[in-house]
């Protein structure tokens, strides 16, 4: 058991040994490689603010994700309720446009969070009443939602001075979250994923709710012979994936953005995929979780300005990290075993 | 291509010889929105780059930046990092140069397409793409047997309307016929999206595709389709050799290689450039040998006038779609009309989407 949790961290030494070894390959010093990587981008107070600035949404997706994946549901379009958050949000945003009030961000971040709800429930109602795969629906209403964002933008609600650009106004300063400190883009929206992790936490492991979710998790058919109510838990644990996602999409909008348009997300929502599994579904391992992953979006980018090593060691970086935890994984709960054929087997 | 590959390395073997008060640190940033590849719009600003990196300054670049978030930071980290001249090269990074440029007075900014220069340090510039468009209008309208042209749109903002505007009304004067066919993709980059719309423009009686989106499948659909086409952004002449006329390229060199040794020198000042086919900011690939000897002729005598200032793209009369006068007869089009354009001209079909 100890094992479990220790795993991700194997699969994060082997991704920074394999990282130096591609470096290596690429005629890079591995260890400078290395430095500019996974240092140089948090080495001062700025970009730390923006390894949490980035961490946020992933966080937040990713706590979302994790009543889906402990569940077993297997909720792939975070991305798209991501994306349906911000457009509801951002569409009260506007609807606020020159107005002051205490009460529009909240109100604001409100509707983003019921926005990914909605857009999470038609894949969980379709799966409940209808007995369709969660996965092809959920990923299929990404590319919907990012059309319905595409539509918007383009059309109707583009910004009227904005030359036909495909953008909104930017958001007046009542909707936007409080920055932390003067000069930083790190904004209120971290606190709302601090607040989802305590509240998963408490939810997860303290409420009746929490065993549900685990048992199903563990055994479906345990979940039916105990009698819980199978369905209403699909669609809650959906329902608050979708919020979370939400939330993380309103965050971005209403924060470092300021308004919508068709680049939002560089598929966070995709990404806390990863995000969650690296901190093995568990509100706190996901904390750390999204700050590893956040570090190579950042380190991504300081070696390609400090070195010219392509941006796209980023995602190489993303990508083998699941694959060595998935492996580890795969090595901790099989044993291998090497078997000699016997020479009359041969035969036949 | 060559050829300004040449000029620039003899310039830059000139400036290392001369350059006694350079400062050594020196350093430009790019920051761009695609990957570097090799063809398109962010291939050719990184030709730019590849012509300031011959002219003896040291470059940095950084490809596939989003145009959320992501990109404050990456503009923000190349001005820390002791970047001088910072060239971001997409619309989407309007907003966050200029507010990095507000934190770093002593940087200098380049912002390609936008209209917003709110700090002193803060220039922005385009090409001239329509005087292009207005060559391919002409060639397009001696080409066409059917008078249909196919034109593949990207987003309806004033620099493609424009683009439209300009080839229809080059057209329709060599070919009072010509109608403009126009289909909305809604993306610069699509390679699927933009082979159907080409295929549907073929299906609606469309002789000749143009592009106004960064992929080459229109140009290889129209290969397929045996119909002629135009290259964007870059020469895609060997994409599609038998469809291709001729392409626009986009050659942000010249431009690039005078701002950054401008700002070098310490005589770099905030500027709103618009270059064209004069200054060469807006180049012609080969042109297919099916024109004809005439016909190339007549296009590179135009070209010649269009540098000159002797004709201009939007000269009058021009009406709009109803038949409403835009520019009056003897009148050119000035840069502010051109800049705002929102109307289609006559000839053209359909509405801008709205």
């Amino acid at each position: 058991m100890a094992l479990y949790f220790f795993t991700p961290f194997i699969a994060i030494i082997l991704t920074i040994l394999g990282g130096g070894i591609i470096f290596y390959i690429l005629g890079f010093n591995p260890i400078e490689a290395l430095k500019f990587y996974f240092i140089t981008p948090i080495s001062n107070l700025y970009g730390f603010s923006e390894l949490l600035l980035k961490a946020t949404p992933l966080c937040l997706i990713a706590i979302g994700l994790s009543y889906c994946f402990k569940s077993n549901n297997w909720n792939i379009g975070a991305e798209g309720q991501l994306t349906f958050g911000a457009i509801v949000g951002g569409g009260v945003a506007l609807l606020f446009y020159n107005q002051e009030g205490f009460y529009i961000l909240p109100l604001v971040i409100l509707a983003g969070a019921i926005g990914g709800m909605i857009f999470a429930l038609i894949p969980a109602i379709l799966k409940t009443y209808f007995n369709t795969n969660e996965i092809l629906v959920s990923l299929m209403l990404v590319y919907v939602s990012k059309l319905i964002l595409d539509y918007l933008v383009v059309g109707p609600w583009s910004n009227p001075e904005g030359f036909n650009f495909p953008e909104t106004r930017q958001f007046s300063d009542s909707s936007r979250m409080p920055l932390l400190f003067e000069g930083l883009r790190i904004h209120a929206g971290i606190f709302l994923a601090l607040a989802a992790v305590m509240l998963s936490w408490f939810i997860l492991y303290k409420t009746y709710l929490g065993f549900q979710i685990k048992v199903s998790g563990l055994s479906l058919k345990t979940a039916k012979y105990a009698g819980f109510k199978g369905k209403t838990m699909i669609l809650v644990v959906f329902m608050i994936s979708g919020a979370c996602a939400g939330l993380a999409g309103v965050g971005e909008i209403t924060g470092p953005i300021g308004q919508l348009h068709r680049m939002i997300s560089p598929d966070y929502g995709f990404t806390a995929i990863i995000v969650a599994f690296l901190g093995r579904l568990n509100p706190f391992g996901i904390i750390f979780a999204s700050l590893v992953v956040a570090l190579t979006y950042l380190g991504a980018e300081t070696a390609q300005i400090f070195l010219q090593i392509p941006k796209y060691t980023g995602q190489v970086f993303q990508g083998m990290i699941l694959f060595f935890l998935l492996a580890s994984d795969y090595l901790l709960i099989f044993k291998v075993k090497i078997l000699s054929l016997k020479k009359n087997e041969l035969r036949h | 291509m060559y050829k300004n590959f040449f000029r620039y390395l003899i310039s830059a073997i000139f400036l290392l010889g001369f350059s006694v008060n350079s400062n050594a640190d020196f350093k430009v940033g790019f920051v761009y929105v695609g990957p570097t590849g090799d063809h398109g719009w962010t291939f050719q600003h990184h030709e730019g780059r590849n012509a300031v990196e011959a002219a003896g300054i040291k470059t940095t670049f950084v490809e596939s930046v989003p145009e959320g978030a992501d990109a404050e930071r990456v503009i923000r980290q190349l001005a820390q990092s002791g970047h001088d001249l910072i060239f971001t090269t997409s619309f989407g990074y309007m907003d966050p140069t200029n507010k990095v440029a507000k934190d770093f007075p002593n940087v200098k900014f380049e912002h390609a397409t936008g209209y917003k220069r709110e700090h002193s340090n803060v220039s922005t510039y385009s090409a001239r793409f329509y005087e292009g468009r207005t060559l391919l209008g002409h060639i397009a309208g001696k080409m066409t047997k059917t008078n249909t042209i196919g034109y593949i749109a990207s987003f309806p903002i004033p620099e493609v309307i424009r683009g439209i505007n300009a080839m229809t009304l080059a057209a329709q004067k060599v070919n009072p016929n010509i109608k403009t066919k126009i289909v909305w993709v809604f993306t610069w980059y699509d390679p699927g999206k933009e082979a159907e719309a080409a295929q549907a423009l073929i299906d609606q009686g469309a002789d000749v595709i143009m592009q106004h989106t960064d992929s080459t499948a229109p140009v290889q659909t129209a290969e397929k389709a045996g119909v002629w086409s135009f290259g964007q952004a870059s020469d895609m002449q060997r994409f599609a050799p038998k469809s291709i006329l001729t392409s626009i390229i986009d050659d942000w060199a010249p431009y690039y290689v005078e701002r950054a040794i401008a700002a070098r020198d310490g005589t770099w000042n905030q500027q709103d450039t618009w270059h064209g086919l004069k200054e060469g900011m807006v180049a012609m690939g080969p042109y297919n040998s099916a024109m004809g000897a005439d016909l190339v002729k007549e296009v590179e005598q135009l070209q010649k006038d269009l540098a000159s200032g002797k004709v201009h793209s939007f000269t009058g009369p021009i009406y709009d779609q109803k038949g409403n006068i835009l520019v009056a007869e003897g009148k050119v089009a000035d840069d502010g009309m051109l800049a705002g354009m929102s109307v289609y001209v006559k000839g053209v079909e359909g509405d801008i989407p709205k």
